[in-house]
């Protein structure tokens, strides 16, 4: 049965609201598929308004390599605004996709990306929106099979209610898995229903079903066990990895849009996972083990990327791109590719050394010169052992004076606050630091004209990583350390005025604590957030702390924890953590010895360079390191002059 | 320096397209068809591109006008093939000649604008655009940078009348829509469609229950006779006479 478009339904109610254009689709890669030739399709989410959600390299990949398949359709849709929510309602539009405005609930499979666990109220919005009952359990053979993907999905523990199933890790090719057995089981005619499929796709045993586990509390409120509710599926899901980012070259066709985005640029990933170790980093824990890009293919990818969306910035990214093996080669090779065009490379760059610095140069040969942002995170050499960032205060003064002596007149530093063991006085060492890059930088620059940025971010303990025991400092004592260390920034009037100061609230961290780190009763939280209006909560205008916390009082007692329970108490080795059947790769043991470490100020060397330290996951999941160098140079490109007119 | 003067329309869903939107589009455009675009000098260069007034966001246009500097010679029509191409499909790009003498911008000071009104029977509306017309003066009021500020939509309104068609658009299913077509001068500040709608709600009472579907027709120069000639309409009489 067809579907069709609810474009004249929702035309009549765009110029009603701000920026219309970012639901109507049109842009450049978008693709619309008859419906009725394809036999699995896809909505796919980014929770979270257009102009975030369009640039997410995960969605762009996942709908050109879903739509790739002759007989497979992906859409995508987004979270619309509270003006249009509004209409919508009153006018019965139903959520819809912006490439062909379907209704999503037409779809086979509504997957979401969480980047962020802020996005979980915007998925009851656009579950409520789209008419598919908000929990799982309500949900019939006629619904689509709400599918969570993304970082936030390794604990997916809050959402569990909500969603049907969740994929761990890479998605190149889940997505290929789940629709060969979505294909299979509508051939047969759906047999058995919506159990039957979700059971099938748990058998997988890298597909998380949380309704087939059960989750059973000690009388103290934590949790005894999670154990399988039926004798089919397995103890523990796995994470999937991608290996050979070399035959995953995606996105060619990357999605243009005519809406104003938060990056406008064909953005290359270069390598997958970091092992750094940073203990605070997710990312750098899930990813692993590190996969990287040959820049053969990284430099076919950026000419063809570029040709096809007419964009003229490249972004070289990764969770620590200076990192890649042949990054020195790389940089040069495109400076000198794109010498004679107005196009500008970037490397965020966040590697507190001079290597980067060059690199930086490198790539601003042809004058455009993008900032540079080092990222020391701790504000003590102290700290920075506990968090293990290897970086000494006279590596960064160093680092910081090499650039100002090469022309650059602003930098950013990056760090955190609420870090395990934190005290006073480690961040009122990043005023110290401060200071110092700004009378070194002086010297070195022959000038008072230099600035440099301090940008504050709030940590948040995260599943499967060695501070998932961790207790989180609270909103009082956050915002109490960084109105101190404003105070001591402008101590010094000369050079507070050079200094730039960038922070967020503890308000909010403590909330993204709590949706990290919680297990299932905190599904009831985020609903009661939901139905008294929490929306866009990775939006400060739209976050309400009270809110949160309001919902916190009325859910959590009646099940004996609160919400300090959940942010502002350390764990014990013994206690079963809601993710602990949900498995990364990561030695949970080795993960505990790690945070040990981390306590007595003890670092941990990265393994591309030094022997493997046991983390576990390249044993547990079968991978390994995929690094060059391949000892391949860019060749110059030879210039296409005259106009591409097409035959 | 080659100068090149374009035409083209914003069509369909992409009428919501605003008028910076449509300019990162036809910058990255540009790129992607290859286009010898000239830029400015300076430490920032630009790319060498002005455009006339622009439809608002939200209304459609068979007529909007750019002129763009080329650093080499290329054949118009090559040029607006290539461009229509690496545009997304609904901003359409129509025309492409040589620019001759003048600025574009001195040769426009009028628009033809064509409102559809879902279910407004044509009969109400006409009944609303005689009153208005018949008034010295309908002030309106609209939201500007500066605030809401109330002025005249009367004066600028050349004309103004419903017209009939053999097959309206949405009258398919016995749903009445009434047609206006409607010529304004260019003045300052902008009498724009929504404002001449507003203009007959205050003369006439007039509520579309859907909002209006608008598009341009036209933009030129008005003549004594209430026409609008084609801003093109010298450049390619240049080609004519010169030869290429």
């Amino acid at each position: 049965m067809s579907v069709s478009s609810v474009f004249p339904q929702l035309e009549q109610l765009l110029p009603r609201v701000s920026k219309p254009i970012q639901y109507v689709g049109g842009e450049l890669g978008a693709v619309v598929k008859d419906w009725d030739a394809t036999t699995v399709r896809w909505a796919l989410m980014y929770p979270d308004a257009y102009e975030v959600g369009l640039p997410n390299q995960g969605v762009q990949i996942l709908y050109e390599v879903l739509n790739e398949q002759p007989d497979v359709l992906a859409e995508r849709t987004y979270s619309v605004w509270p003006d249009l929510e509004a209409l919508m309602k009153e006018h019965g539009v139903p959520q819809f996709t912006v490439d062909a405005h379907r209704p999503v609930r037409a779809f086979d499979v509504l997957g979401l990306s969480f980047a962020t666990e802020l996005g979980y109220t915007n998925m009851l919005s656009a579950l409520d929106l789209a008419g598919i009952p908000l929990e799982s359990g309500d949900r019939t053979v006629e619904h689509p099979i709400v599918l969570a993907g993304g970082h936030a999905s390794f604990n997916p523990e809050p959402i569990a209610d909500f969603i049907d199933a969740a994929v761990l890790g890479d998605g190149e090719e889940a997505v290929l898995e789940i629709t060969g057995i979505i294909r299979e089981w509508k051939a047969e005619g759906c047999p058995g229903g919506r159990d039957e499929i979700l059971l099938r796709l748990a058998r997988t045993e890298s597909i998380y079903v949380p309704r087939f586990y059960d989750v059973d509390y000690l009388p103290d409120g934590r949790i005894q066990r999670v154990v399988p509710n039926r004798p089919d599926v397995p103890f523990r899901v796995a994470k999937r990895t991608t290996m050979d980012l070399d035959a995953w070259p995606y996105p060619k066709k990357p999605l243009v849009p005519l809406a104003e985005t938060v990056h406008e640029r064909y953005a290359v990933e270069i390598f997958r996972g970091c092992t750094r170790g940073c203990r605070f980093c997710q990312a750098g824990m899930i990813t692993r083990p590190v996969r990287e890009r040959s820049i053969t293919t990284v430099g076919q990818m950026v000419k063809e990327g570029l040709e096809f969306s007419g964009y003229s910035e490249v972004g070289l990214l990764s969770l620590s791109s200076a990192d890649h093996s042949e990054i020195g080669d790389m940089c040069s090779g495109l400076a000198q590719q794109y010498a004679d065009t107005n196009v500008s490379l970037s490397l965020p760059s966040t590697r507190v050394d001079a290597f980067n610095i060059d690199l930086a140069q490198e790539l601003s040969r042809n004058g455009r010169r993008t900032g540079l942002t080092f990222a020391p995170e701790g504000g003590s050499e102290r700290i920075r052992k506990v968090i293990n960032k290897m970086v000494t205060k006279e590596d960064l003064i160093r680092t910081v004076v090499t650039a100002y002596s090469n022309g650059w007149r602003q930098v950013k530093l990056y760090f955190m606050c609420g870090l395990p063991s934190e005290t006073d006085e480690d961040v009122l060492e990043i005023a110290e630091m401060a200071h110092e890059v700004i009378r070194a930088g002086r010297e070195a620059a022959g000038t008072k004209d230099i600035r440099c940025t301090v940008s504050i971010g709030g940590f948040v303990p995260k599943p499967h990583t060695p501070f998932q025991w961790a207790k989180m400092d609270t909103p009082e004592v956050i915002d109490g350390r960084l109105k101190m260390l404003k105070q001591a920034i402008n101590s010094d009037r000369s050079l507070g005025r050079a200094i730039g100061f960038r922070y967020h609230d503890g308000e909010p961290s403590l909330i993204e604590g709590l949706l990290s780190r919680g297990d299932r009763r905190v599904g009831k939280v985020i609903r009661e957030v939901w139905e008294q209006g929490g929306r866009f909560d990775g939006w400060s205008e739209h976050f309400s702390f009270v809110r949160w916390v309001a919902a916190c009082e009325t859910v959590l007692p009646g099940l004996g924890v609160d919400l300090d329970w959940y942010t502002t108490r350390e764990r014990e080795e013994a206690e079963v953590l809601p993710w602990d059947h949900l498995d990364s790769g990561l030695d949970k043991d080795w993960l505990w010895q790690d945070w040990q470490d981390s306590m007595s100020e003890f670092e941990q060397d990265d393994c591309r360079w030094t022997p493997c330290f046991d983390c576990g996951v390249c044993p547990s999941m079968d991978t390994e390191i995929q690094i060059g160098p391949t000892g391949k140079k860019l060749l110059p490109l030879t210039p296409v002059n005259g106009l591409r007119v097409p035959a | 320096m080659q100068r090149i003067r374009l035409r083209y329309a914003k069509r369909g869903p992409l009428r919501f397209t605003s008028h910076r939107d449509f300019a990162r589009a036809f910058e990255r455009a540009l790129r992607r068809a290859g286009v010898p675009i000239a830029f400015s000098q300076g430490f920032t260069p630009h790319p060498k591109i002005s455009y006339a007034s622009a439809a608002p966001t939200g209304v459609g246009s068979e007529a909007e006008y750019l002129e763009i500097g080329l650093q080499s010679q290329v054949d118009p029509e090559q040029l607006r093939i290539a461009l229509d191409a690496a545009l997304s499909p609904g901003l359409d790009v129509l025309e492409a000649v040589r620019a001759g003498e003048g600025s574009l911008a001195d040769r426009i000071d009028a628009s033809r604008w064509r409102i559809e009104l879902p279910e407004v029977a044509p009969a109400t509306a006409g009944d609303a655009v005689t009153a208005f017309l018949a008034a010295p003066e309908v002030l309106v009021e609209r939201m500007t940078k500066q605030g809401r500020r109330s002025f005249d939509a009367r004066a600028a309104v050349v004309s103004c009348m419903v017209v009939a068609e053999p097959d309206p658009p949405s009258e398919a299913g016995g749903v009445p829509c009434a047609i206006i077509d409607l010529v304004v001068r260019q003045v300052t500040p902008a009498v724009r469609p929504d404002d001449v709608l507003s203009g007959l709600r205050v003369v006439a009472g007039l509520e579309p229950p859907v909002p209006a579907r608008v598009t341009r027709l036209a933009q030129g120069t008005l003549t004594a006779q209430g026409e609008i000639v084609d801003p093109l309409e010298a450049d390619r009489e240049g080609v004519g006479i010169g030869g290429r």
